[in-house]
């Protein structure tokens, strides 16, 4: 690649009107599936249809055009900045859900306990006197409408393994990603299959967590507070980390067929960025859900 | 300056539906981007005049309560997301690689996608008006328990499009911030940016910021109502409290997307008709810095009277009247810019002195409610209603006409008549004032803010806000009736379009061919 004197300016492209209407068919399906509407299922699944035909037709002729050597370093540049600025808002989406795991242990939880000056006077003696305030909440101010867990979800086997699967990824796609650099086919491949697997592993654990959450501790979603930030935070975590192992599912497929060097990689680097975004999310996630709420 | 005439390969302009459909142009995608902000201009001022005809006379006259509600509703959405974000974002994606020397945006297709997003994220909203229990009802900004516990059906729907308009905007932020960093011509520093690109650099990045916020908001609204969680319900552990502070940690970053752009468009305009540089060019660059970082920890400043510790309120007080430096620096910039300038009063100039002016007002009503002794008074009266509008209309709106006068010419080719603009002008700000003037009156005497009753005593003052909407209302059908006059014929504009006109924008010819900068500029001074 070179830094051109001409910019690249694609043709008209069909895509983006295509995934405009996607998304709405989507959106459009995911309200009236949320509202009960018998036809909602049927227009979300044809959105989602349509979203992974867009994956594979829009993306198919992004990586098409890269490897007709049609980009220079100014677009791979362009997409550099798209993707980090993509992750940053990512990470603000995460930051109102941590946001409000705090907001809920540090106020509305103690001050539904009495504590502070201005809440001691109504909430507490006036609602919910015999509630006590306590992280990770077991019992809720009213217990009969969001009845509590049994117990909570401790940081050490599951969630434990889980931490050290995903330090493990992070090594192995940073191995991988040295490989290239390297130009080890071989290694790369094998250390980013291992990645994948290792991203895989995880959800699987994860979703054996939550089996074992709702039928054995009794966590669940309507647990109250405690039970909403832990889903609702460790599943949207989840939730990135399929995308992750899909994107790098493409990625090693592309890895397979040749599609990288040395020089010419962004599509390696984007998703392993996001694979170490992913994997800072489960380590935040890991401190403020398991592990500080010890008692 | 020198620039090579590299302006006129204008061969490949594609023809029919697809050149707008399938665009990947920064200038058509701009077009299409402003006439949907203006379409939806109109439809969000159809609720807005449908509010003031109730709101008339005293008693229930034309709506039901209910109504009334998403018609508030609406128009708030509609306005905030609808027309004013397009629109300023029509501007950006015109302007910014005309500005820097570029040949498009940086990532074009992605530029498209962020546009068509919109009309399918309208759709779905509007069509809520339609349906069994009625479009969303509890305000633009959704309080649960209103849009959970008592959220009529149709909140679904709004959460979707809310999660489509925050995805078309987290998109066209990555593309403004991707263009300004990268696409520059050679040569141009980031210091000697147009003020317009640095606005809305800075714009980008809180949109990027605060977008994924809003959908955390929505997303926990439609789990509360769904799935069984209990964020904003004390009796699970939760507090609807804790909305507010989402919603407005989005919010305020929020108000100030809609006006720093406004900001950089009067930043260019002033010059350009007092023919003198921008005064204190830099200090224009970290005053809007320090607006963006600060909106970030005012955000409490509209929630006083919930009950906030007192630490609470005061740091939110303070941290709210800072905010009044670096606005204050701007606004002594652009009349020390004026200063033994030698000026000349065309329209774009009139809207930018009538911006000066009106969101100087709004400021200083800012000002007082972010008191927040003095804002349990105010909380929730006309008087806010006065405030913000008197910020957004006045503030943002009328920069917005300013600079399509501006840049009507570089766009159609055409000069626009100048008389039926200032008529415009003139009839836009005087009515402006007949209805949100006397608002600050009946806001402070008590009248509070979404209820389509009042107490006799507010009579007058309704009526003449009422009679001044309908005057404001018309008047934009003048707008558009120029708009369209214009790009029929009129005048030929020149390249530099204004005696006072400086940048790589007036290089180019008028009307701006399709394609503009295929082999970047060479760029000396783009102040010179």
């Amino acid at each position: 690649m070179s830094e051109s004197q001409h910019y690249y300016v694609p043709h008209l492209s069909k895509w983006p009107l295509v995934t405009a209407f996607g998304l709405g068919v989507t959106g459009l399906g995911a309200g009236a599936t949320f509202h009960s509407t018998s036809w909602g299922p049927y227009v979300l699944a044809l959105g989602l249809a349509f979203i992974a035909y867009i994956m594979v037709g829009w993306f198919g002729a992004v990586i098409q055009e890269s490897q007709a050597g049609h980009y220079n370093v100014q677009i791979d540049r362009s997409f550099r900045i798209g993707m980090f600025w993509f992750i940053f808002s990512e990470v603000w989406f995460f930051a109102a859900f941590f946001g409000t795991l705090f907001y809920a242990r540090n106020f509305s939880v103690p001050w539904l306990g009495g504590e502070g000056a201005i809440t001691k006077l109504s909430t507490n003696p006036v609602l919910w006197p015999e509630f006590s305030a306590e992280w990770p909440l077991l019992t809720n101010p009213d217990p009969n409408r969001f009845p509590g867990p049994n117990a909570d979800m401790g940081p050490l086997w599951l969630p434990l393994i889980n931490t050290f699967i995903l330090i493990l990824s992070s090594v192995t796609i940073t191995y991988a990603h040295h490989a290239l650099l390297a130009g080890k086919r071989k290694m790369l491949n094998i250390m980013l299959g291992a990645t994948i697997f290792l991203g895989l592993f995880f959800v699987c654990m994860q979703a054996y967590e939550y089996h074992h959450a709702y039928t054995n501790l009794g966590l669940k979603l309507s647990s109250g507070i405690y039970g909403t930030t832990f889903y609702m935070l460790t599943g949207f975590h989840g939730l990135h980390v399929t995308i992750g192992s899909i994107i790098l599912l493409i990625i090693w497929l592309r890895c397979l067929r040749g599609d990288f060097n040395s020089d010419n990689h962004f599509g390696f680097e984007a998703s392993a960025w996001y694979w170490h975004f992913v994997d800072v999310v489960w380590l935040c996630l890991f401190l403020y859900v398991y592990v500080l709420p010890l008692r | 300056m020198s620039y090579s005439n590299v302006s006129t390969i204008d061969h490949d302009i594609p023809s029919g539906i697809k050149r707008w459909i399938f665009s990947t142009n920064h200038k058509d995608i701009g077009t299409l981007y402003l006439w949907f902000s203006l379409i939806m201009f109109f439809v969000g001022g159809i609720a807005a005049l449908l509010i003031r005809a109730e709101l008339f006379k005293p008693g229930m006259n034309l709506v039901t309560p209910e109504f009334y509600n998403q018609l508030t509703t609406m128009h708030g959405l509609i306005m905030v997301f609808g027309a004013i974000m397009p629109a300023l974002v029509g501007f950006a994606n015109w302007m910014i690689p005309l500005m820097i020397g570029a040949p498009d945006m940086a990532l074009p297709r992605l530029n498209n996608l962020s546009f068509w997003i919109l009309p399918f994220a309208f759709s779905i909203l509007i069509s809520t008006t339609f349906m069994q229990g009625g479009a969303p009802n509890f305000g633009w900004t959704f309080y649960a328990p209103l849009s959970t516990t008592y959220g009529p059906t149709s909140t679904d729907y709004f959460v979707f499009a809310v999660h489509l308009m925050g995805i078309s905007s987290i998109l066209g932020a990555i593309n403004i911030i991707a263009t300004i960093v990268n696409m520059r011509a050679p040569g141009m520093t980031m210091m000697q940016l147009p003020l317009f690109c640095w606005t809305w650099l800075i714009t980008a990045f809180l949109l990027l910021a605060v977008m994924p916020v809003l959908a955390g908001a929505v997303t926990m609204v439609l789990a509360d109502r769904h799935l069984g969680t209990s964020f904003f319900t004390a009796s699970g552990g939760g507090d609807p409290v804790l909305f507010q502070h989402i919603f407005w940690f989005f919010g305020h970053p929020e108000v100030y997307i809609i006006i720093l752009p406004a900001f950089g468009m009067i930043s260019e305009i002033i010059p350009t008709f007092a023919r003198k540089r921008l005064f204190g060019y830099a200090s224009m660059v970290y005053a809007t810095l320090a607006i963006a970082l600060l909106s970030f920890i005012v955000w409490a400043h509209h929630m006083f009277t919930t009950g906030m510790p007192i630490a609470g309120e005061l740091f939110f007080m303070y941290a709210t009247m800072l905010i009044a430096v670096p606005t204050g620096v701007k606004v002594f910039n652009w009349v020390s810019t004026m200063f033994k300038g030698a000026m000349t009063f065309e329209t774009p100039m009139l809207f930018a002195i009538a911006f000066i002016v009106l969101f100087t007002m709004g400021g200083f009503t800012g000002l007082m409610l972010s008191i927040a002794p003095a804002d349990f008074q105010y909380h929730d009266s006309y008087f806010v209603v006065a405030h913000f509008h008197y910020v957004m209309v006045a503030g943002s709106l009328t920069a917005i006409f300013g600079a399509t006068y501006y840049w009507l010419p570089k766009w159609t080719g055409h000069m626009y008549s100048e008389t039926l603009g200032k008529l415009h002008f003139w009839l836009t700000i005087i009515s402006f004032n007949i209805t949100f003037f006397p608002m600050h009156f009946v806001g402070l005497a008590g009248m509070p803010r979404r209820v389509p009753d009042y107490a006799l005593q507010f009579t007058e003052f309704n009526r003449i806000a009422s009679i001044g909407s309908f005057t404001f209302g018309l008047s934009q059908l003048l707008f558009l009736y120029i708009i369209i006059k214009t790009i029929r014929g009129g005048k030929p504009a020149t390249s530099r379009v204004w005696e006072g006109a400086h940048g790589l924008t007036w290089e180019v010819s008028s009307p701006a061919p399709h394609h503009t900068f295929s082999t970047p500029p060479v760029v000396k001074d783009p102040h010179g």
